[in-house]
């Protein structure tokens, strides 16, 4: 897997272990350039088998904007080779009559605890956030994930097909998200998403303050904002050794490699553009001061993560490109929640910025479909006029842009990954149930047959054993 | 006295005087009395209550008339158990009147008393009842002690007054989180449990004045507090998820056959189903829980709620404060997953009025009772419809909350003008 990730500045291929120093000297020994494996953890995920499937005379939400009412949708080898009015059966497809129902991409959910926060939500399971220093770039949410959590079927009876898992919101910095298929399997790495780049969670407000207020700081907002700038000053330090290792090395000295620094390393890669930044963010102004932060330091933050009072900075969001992620309607349960409205999630659409729908939640993550439909019901209500097909956008495509795996996944067209949902009616309706999941083009979850459905280790020989979730 | 009493008849006379009466017509009508769906029907509210129902032509004379063709009206929601006026930031935001502690009043927590601490004022009243709940049960969310105090049914109106029953009923965990709280084991919570009762039902008829003896576990408000319950005039609130403490549960109304006992969550209430039927035991529920939180709720699914309606548990639904709102979405997935869609309304409506005992003026669209009524821009329980008008007490109420003024302030926002000054 050593395509997953570019070669970011301080790390090289290694060179030849001689070079030629200067006219008439002789080559002097030199240690070969230390080179960081950016991939330790490598995917090892497999698409099931699957068959070409063709869907006909289905109303199609293709994603990005386009509604075709009774067409179809042609899988073949994982991929999505076709969509439109009307399309031939090849040969050895599996058609299915759509009559009635909806074809969607699959839905990405950007804000998921699943595995991390497993349930039984047990004090043994809570393996989300690393609560012993503000920042903790260091860690990887991927190696708290239990891939036996429940949570994971439920969220695939509910259409989602992947999502990001991120670290608790604890701390300033709270480690590396890993954006996995929902496909759990014996080990983490066989769900991890093939090619997709790493995510890194930061947090403001109340939940830092608080955690650290009694133990050594950051106590206050303006407390977490100096935690942030330090740490990206210490990474940006970093960056500079390993450059002038680099440079040495190449200019034919033979430096000493600065010693790792797994913490500084994640920063380092956030601030050379190959790590992700999602940040659980509720209030404007905590938001407006981010984006400064993020000039300051001149690297981007891809969406604030809960976003309560993005409506508030809405024009702002769309001018400095990042995304909000999140809820229709939830809001009042903290100050920095209490100025939540329902109209969030259209009222940033509106604006030209881009918009998410996520969960954060075990429950929530099984209806994505009806927060976009709660969210696009009132902006109807409130003047915003805003098609299904557009909002279908906050639910596959945005999430799979603020992931990078937009190439891959998010919509419905030919040549990407054959990640869809067959819904038993309007998915914009509370009745809709996701009927058929497929990921790369494999059914993976089939309403209409029980015996196939997906039961984790932990729930065999438990009360409700297979029953319909 | 005489002047005084002289004084509030008139203010009466004058309050009926300028209440508006109202006929909703043309919409398609859920009753939920025997009088069932009806289409194109008028309802006529008067001096703030259901006058009729009809769809016969009558004498709109006097009336505001309000047309609500194509549109679904419904009687308003009853939010089935929420901390509404409690609360009104639950975390590092100050007082919070749904949680307590321990003090020498009450060694069981019978005797705490809700209705002391309704705020009408709390945004969560305006933010819920423009979405279409006018009444709900609201109790504290945790004591760490025995009982959850007494809880109050209360009216999402624009009375000073909103407490429409004190003493309306008393809550106890026999849960995880019950066994947690009393004694880390339900060894102890149970038997505690029982001791209460036994006392309470000693207590009763007895002076529990100052300078009785008592020597019970139950401090002497606690006992005062709880022989309405072991009389049966109170509900009985118990928070049960596994099957085994809903056997439990049973079989403690065995004991106690006056006990009115109303099971909270009931996770995995299904696998008793038959037996909760038999009891006449109903079921206050969150048909979304399908996740195995503890090893109580292994077989939590979302066919709970149609499994206790089809095996004739009466159930309503709507476990939430700051979102009860959304008890409409979640009768809608219980509906998706296998309740009938009247009974997915009546969980919202008459079940849970009928539950608490007030059915004799809320629940329904019945002549006499209060009338809360809410028009639906089409199926309430469609995530994608909303409340358009809601009534309650006969009131047309604002459809306004801070919710929605910060939503008018931003989406129209002047240039150059700070947000402060624009005042929606």
């Amino acid at each position: 897997m050593t395509t997953q990730f570019k070669h970011n500045g301080f790390v090289l291929a290694a060179l030849s272990s001689l070079v030629i120093l200067g006219c008439g000297e002789k080559p002097a020994a030199k240690d070969p350039l230390v080179e960081i494996n950016q991939d330790p953890f490598p995917s090892t995920y497999q698409a099931l088998p699957s068959q070409t499937t063709l869907i006909n005379n289905v109303n199609i939400l293709d994603g990005i904007g386009g509604f075709i009412e009774s067409g179809s949708v042609l899988m073949q080898d994982g991929k999505i080779t076709a969509i439109g009015a009307d399309i031939d059966a090849p040969a050895d497809a599996n058609v299915i009559d759509g009559s009635d129902k909806w074809v969607t991409p699959g839905i990405i959910d950007v804000h998921s605890h699943l595995g991390v926060y497993a349930t039984p939500d047990a004090q043994s399971h809570a393996d989300g956030n690393e609560m012993t220093n503000p920042v903790t770039a260091q860690v990887w949410a991927e190696h708290s994930i239990w891939p036996q959590d429940p949570g994971f079927n439920r969220a695939l009876a509910g259409g989602v097909t992947s999502m990001q898992i991120l670290p608790g919101s604890a701390n300033l910095v709270g480690g590396r998200a890993v954006t996995v298929k929902n496909l759990p399997n014996r080990v983490v790495q066989d769900m991890k998403f093939p090619g997709a780049p790493y995510g890194m969670k930061m947090a403001c407000g109340e939940n830092p303050k608080r955690v650290y207020g009694q133990k050594g700081g950051p106590g206050t907002r303006m407390g977490n904002v100096a935690g942030y700038r330090q740490a990206w000053a210490d990474a940006q330090d970093y960056q500079r050794k390993w450059d002038k290792y680099k440079k040495d090395h190449e200019a034919g000295k033979n430096p000493n490699a600065p010693k790792r620094d797994l913490k500084l390393e994640t920063l380092a890669g956030v601030l050379e553009g190959e790590i992700l930044v999602h940040m659980h963010c509720y209030r404007a102004d905590d938001m407006g001061t981010m984006l400064d932060v993020m000039e300051e330091f001149n690297y981007q933050i891809t969406s604030f993560h809960h976003a309560v009072e993005s409506y508030k900075i809405a024009d702002l969001l769309a001018e400095k490109k990042v995304c909000s992620s999140m809820w229709a309607d939830w809001w009042g349960f903290k100050m920095e929640a209490y100025d939540g409205i329902k109209e969030n999630i259209p009222m940033v659409h509106q604006a030209g910025a881009c918009a998410i729908v996520h969960s954060d939640s075990d429950l929530g993550i099984q209806r994505l479909n009806q927060e976009a439909a709660k969210a696009w019901g009132d902006g109807k209500r409130a003047g915003l006029d805003i098609s299904q097909a557009d909002a279908w956008q906050w639910l596959s495509a945005n999430p799979a842009k603020s992931l990078g795996i937009f190439e891959q996944t998010g919509s419905l067209e030919a040549g990407k990954n054959a990640d869809v949902v067959l819904w038993t009616a309007d998915p914009f309706s509370t009745y809709a149930q996701a009927e058929h999941v497929y990921i790369d083009g494999a059914l993976v979850y089939d309403r209409n047959s029980p015996d196939t459905w997906p039961v984790s280790d932990f729930e065999l020989g438990q009360p409700g054993e297979g029953d319909s979730k | 006295m005489k002047k005084l009493i002289g004084l509030l008849s008139l203010t009466m006379v004058a309050a009926s005087a300028l209440a508006t009466d109202y006929a909703i017509v043309g919409a398609k009508v859920h009753t939920m009395s025997n009088q069932g769906t009806m289409e194109d029907a008028t309802v006529l509210i008067s001096d703030g209550k259901i006058q009729q129902v009809t769809n016969s032509d009558v004498n709109l004379d006097g009336y505001e008339i309000i047309d609500a063709n194509g549109k679904v009206v419904t009687p308003g929601l009853f939010g089935a158990f929420t901390s509404l006026g409690l609360v009104e930031v639950g975390f590092s935001a100050g007082t919070v009147d749904s949680t307590g502690k321990e003090t020498a009043l009450s060694t069981t927590g019978a005797a705490l008393d809700v209705s002391y601490g309704i705020n009408p004022d709390s945004s969560l009243i305006d933010i819920s009842r423009i979405e279409g709940i006018t009444a709900a049960a609201s109790s504290m969310s945790r004591t760490e002690q025995l009982f959850q105090g007494m809880g109050a049914i209360i009216s999402l109106g624009d009375k000073s007054e909103p407490v429409l029953k004190r003493a309306a009923f008393t809550t106890a965990v026999v849960s995880n989180g019950g066994a947690d709280d009393i004694g880390g084991s339900r060894a102890n919570l149970w038997v505690a449990l029982e001791t209460a009762l036994s006392e309470a039902e000693y207590a009763i008829g007895k002076s529990l004045n100052p300078s009785v003896d008592w020597h019970g576990m139950l401090s002497k408000a606690d006992a005062k507090a709880l022989s309405a319950v072991v009389k049966g005039d109170a509900p009985l609130v118990v928070d049960a998820r596994r099957a085994a403490d809903i056997r439990q549960v049973i079989s403690l109304k065995a004991r106690y056959p006056k006990l009115n006992i109303v099971l909270l969550e009931a996770t995995e209430g299904w696998r008793v189903a038959k037996e909760l039927a038999e009891a006449g035991i109903p079921v206050i529920l969150d048909p979304e829980s399908n996740l195995p939180y503890q090893f109580d709720q292994l077989a939590a699914t979302l066919h709970n709620a149609g499994r206790l309606h089809a095996a004739g548990v009466t159930i309503a639904i709507g476990i939430n404060t700051h979102n009860i709102r959304l008890a409409k979405q979640n009768a809608g997935n219980a509906v998706a997953n296998g309740l009938p869609w009247e009974a997915g309304l009546a969980s919202l409506t008459i079940n849970p009025a009928r539950i608490y005992g007030v059915d004799d003026i809320l629940g329904s669209l019945e002549p006499g009772k209060q009338a809360d009524v809410v028009i639906w821009t089409g199926d309430p329980l469609e995530v994608a419809q909303g409340a358009e008008q809601v009534f309650i007490g006969g009131e047309k109420i604002d459809m306004v909350s801070r919710q929605s003024k910060l939503r008018e302030r931003y989406l129209n926002q002047v240039e150059g003008k700070p947000v402060v000054y624009s005042r929606p």
